[in-house]
């Protein structure tokens, strides 16, 4: 570990002007990333941020810490390289809920079960917003709104909590965009957490969702204690509205990391083909 | 047929033991003194398909197999005629069952080989825990005349740890064996030779492909399984443990690649195997490590295709989607061994060219090498080490994607103070920030292509021998045959010119035509249906006007007969 630094969140913040649009949730996500990277009091260069494609997977270029923009939905794969090759990073991943839950739901589970220590942070706003507004994994069946969809989905919609919980993740949380220090505050404690850690952020998306703004009427503080047995937890969030903030679930699993070990030289490992 | 060779055939229901008589008879081939190889035919199954060694004993190295077998040993006949076809026998072959399995079935019978009993199962069953498979292995070593003390000790090593019981009993079965051939007809038999002294290795290309990622610098795997690459991984499983590095087993080959990527972006020299199908899910975020500039290697032992295909059995069909796969302009590197023992070599290399190009390298190897086992003269060292071009010291207005005279850009890894960029897929300027700009397009898309081009492959390109106005340009495990067809054109008064590619992308063409020079006539040699090799190369590279194509798709492989009738007609 480094010294402490006394970097502020602006510290974090990179010149590069975000494409999001005016009253989008994402800015109060990169406000509560870069203010949870000032509190880590890390260095800059010693944070890995990693996301997918989609609008809220552009936010590492509004940081100033190293990131990678990969391919949709390959996020917590690049996240978990990063960290499985160089524990000493601090790795954060990032993305949206089509990003996260729909093509790159399978490394979802993965990740929750394999319990790299890394956090990953999905800004949810039930909708592909830089494709121009169609159904997400997280999207209500009656929502009809979009041209792909008219007459709605007519699925169910993943509970990405409830779903995290269900694949093993040993750190789950929920914080809403109009409270950026709470998701902050989430986000720090998440990456103290030992393994993976879940941080699940409803982000509106004012331009295809504008009835999300209504969300602050709605969002609410959590009851019960998160670091309870999972039976206890899933008890919970099986009858959770989803608007729940704060931590939903603190695990004790310990975190992977493959041994590494210098016990054998090269010329002993080749001498084994000697016939 | 070479004199200085025998080949047998080991055949029998998956788990009736054909691939450990062969190994043992491999193995008994290289303390004998002798050199050898052994491929594997195998079924989808795990057990009960079926499965034939296909061994090859010579007293100077090979790397071929021959044109047909001398002896057939068939443990039963199983689900022969599924792969009677790889099993080419002449006439003076000798096919050798038990009687109790009853007649030779008709593909085999059709060979018009000579046949002969032997009683496997009675014999076994006369020694306590005696099996079949060592009864045969007797058998075949008295018959080719692989001296019975290099069995025995070979075996003795072998089952050291299974304890004395079924050491006993397999070295009664294997003399009890041996004793019984005695009685039988004379086949092809192994002439007089002794050890040369020289040293040798006992390896599989696959294993040889692990080793070569190992001392090119590779540290960190991601790994998801599938036939027939699964051993490269697993192989360096253990061995990056030891030596420092991780290996992870991935969710599947989506997320094997991209943690790939992470690891290398981080900083280490890292590397995942696969096979068709993975190499298909992989292409898109091969695209990305190529416009992010992230090192990789990917070793694809190549399979049948399209789709599953065949799993088990080698083609060299994954050339085209190795090449062409990526969506947009894409450099990168594709690299391809021209043996066995060269997967090491030249997936040493691939680590040291993706390092110090900073894009991806592919290793297409295949089946028919990655899976099969040579013996073989010690390889040469060769000093390819990864070593990558990274931003150092105090970093200001550091650009990730720089324009340099070599179009190699110093990368900062992790951990460098000032350092922080962005790696992205989206096309950016040389800082790294997203840009649609035209010109940022242009100027890096001609950074990506001419770095490289402008890079110094050396004599590594292809392996030339030979010379004369014919030249058979061929590639991976199809350079074998084509070197023992030459030979045999040799023999009788021909020259001809051998140029097995290993680089494949980037193309030289100016290599390529040095390479040609003073050639009228050329035969290209590859095993795929679509001729993609041909394809390729006439993409490329000029060809002389005069030539011929001899290819076929999987699983037969191209024998040295099939390549030398055709130099013989330019006789």
């Amino acid at each position: 570990m480094t010294a402490q630094t006394s970097l502020t969140a602006q510290d974090f913040k990179s010149d590069v002007k975000p494409i999001w649009c005016p009253g989008c949730g994402d800015y109060a996500v990169l406000s509560a990333v870069t203010k949870a990277m000032a509190e880590l009091g890390r260095r800059r260069e010693d944070i890995a941020f990693i996301s997918g494609i989609g609008c809220s997977s552009r936010i590492p270029a509004y940081t100033n810490v190293y990131g990678f923009h990969g391919v949709h939905g390959r996020a917590l794969a690049i996240a978990a390289g990063v960290k499985l090759a160089r524990p000493d990073l601090t790795v954060i991943a990032a993305g949206g809920d089509g990003d996260g839950l729909s093509i790159g739901g399978n490394h979802f589970m993965h990740a929750c079960r394999r319990n790299v220590d890394m956090t990953y942070i999905v800004m949810d706003n039930q909708v592909y917003g830089m494709t121009k507004g169609q159904a997400s994994p997280t999207t209500a069946p009656d929502w009809c709104n979009s041209k792909l969809t008219p007459e709605g989905t007519g699925i169910s919609p993943v509970e990405p909590a409830r779903l995290a919980l269900a694949s093993g993740a040993n750190f789950i949380a929920r914080g809403f965009a109009g409270n950026p220090n709470e998701v902050a505050r989430l986000i720090v404690e998440g990456i103290h957490h030992p393994g993976f850690s879940f941080i699940h952020v409803l982000s509106p998306c004012v331009t295809y969702r504008p009835e999300q703004r209504e969300w602050k009427t709605v969002v609410h503080a959590g009851e019960g204690d998160p670091s309870k047995a999972i039976a206890e937890a899933m008890q919970r969030l099986s009858t959770d509205d989803g608007y729940t903030t704060g931590v939903l679930f603190a695990g004790t699993r310990p975190a992977f990391m493959p041994a590494r070990h210098e016990k054998a030289s090269l010329a002993e490992i080749e001498g084994k083909f000697l016939s | 047929m070479a004199a200085y060779s025998v080949s047998v055939a080991l055949t029998g229901s998956g788990g009736a033991g054909a691939m450990t008589a062969g190994q043992v008879l491999l193995d008994a081939a290289s303390k004998a003194g002798f050199y050898g190889l052994m491929t594997r035919s195998m079924g989808p199954q795990i057990r009960g398909g079926e499965a034939a060694a296909l061994l090859r004993i010579s007293t100077r190295p090979i790397s071929s197999l021959d044109d047909h077998y001398d002896l057939l040993v068939a443990f039963d006949w199983g689900n022969i005629s599924r792969f009677a076809a790889e099993l080419p026998l002449a006439e003076t072959s000798l096919v050798l069952a038990d009687p109790v399995h009853g007649a030779v079935p008709d593909p085999i019978a059709a060979y018009g080989a000579r046949g002969a009993d032997l009683a496997l199962k009675d014999i076994a069953a006369t020694i306590p825990g005696g099996r079949v498979n060592m009864v045969g292995v007797g058998a075949a070593a008295a018959l080719i005349g692989l001296p019975l003390d290099a069995v025995l000790q070979v075996v003795t090593t072998q089952l050291a740890r299974k304890g004395e019981a079924v050491l006993a009993a397999s070295t009664a079965a294997i003399k009890a064996g041996a004793e019984a051939a005695a009685a039988l007809p004379a086949t092809a038999r192994l002439p007089g030779h002794r050890h040369d002294g020289a040293p040798r290795w006992n390896i599989s290309g696959n294993e040889a492909a692990g080793l070569g990622a190992l001392k090119g610098g590779i540290k960190f795997v991601a790994a998801y399984p599938i036939t027939p690459a699964t051993e490269v991984l697993e192989w360096l499983a253990p061995a990056l443990e030891k030596t420092g590095g991780v290996l992870v087993q991935a969710e599947d080959e989506l997320a094997s690649i991209n943690m790939v990527i992470g690891g290398s972006f981080a900083g280490l020299p890292s590397l995942t195997a696969t096979s068709g199908p993975g190499l298909a899910l992989m292409m898109e975020s091969l695209g990305l490590a190529v416009a992010s500039e992230t090192p990789l290697v990917l070793v694809d032992v190549m399979r049948g295709g399209p789709s599953t295909g065949i799993p088990t059995k080698s083609e060299q069909s994954d050339l085209n989607i190795a090449v062409y796969g990526l969506h947009g302009d894409a450099p990168h590197v594709v690299v391809a061994p021209t043996s066995i023992t060269d997967c090491l070599f030249t997936t040493q290399w691939a680590v040291y060219l993706a390092e110090a190009l900073q894009t991806p390298a592919l290793v297409l190897s295949d089946q028919a090498m990655g899976q099969s086992r040579i013996v073989a003269p010690q390889p040469q060292p060769a000093p390819f080490k990864a070593k990558r071009l990274v931003a150092e010291g105090a970093l200001e207005n550091y650009q990730r994607y720089a324009l340099t005279a070599s179009g190699v850009s110093p990368m900062a890894i992790p951990g460098t103070t000032g350092g922080q960029y962005v790696a992205d897929g989206l096309e950016h300027n040389q800082r790294g920030t997203p840009s649609s700009q035209a010109g940022d397009h242009q100027a890096q898309m001609d950074k990506r292509a001419d770095k490289l081009t402008n890079f110094d492959y050396g004599a590594h390109w292809a392996d030339i021998e030979g010379e004369g106005d014919i030249a058979v340009i061929t590639w991976g495990a199809v350079s074998g045959p084509v070197r023992e067809a030459i030979e045999r054109a040799e023999a009788q008064g021909m020259k001809i010119r051998q140029i097995s590619l290993r680089l494949l992308l980037p193309a030289s063409p100016d290599r390529m035509a040095q390479a040609l020079a003073g050639v009228r006539r050329i035969l290209i040699a590859e095993q795929t249906h679509g001729q993609q090799f041909t394809k390729f190369l006439r993409a490329h590279y000029d060809l002389p006007a005069e030539r011929v194509v001899v290819n076929r798709p999987g699983p037969l492989p191209i024998r040295p007969n099939e390549i030398l009738s055709r130099l013989l007609a330019w006789k």
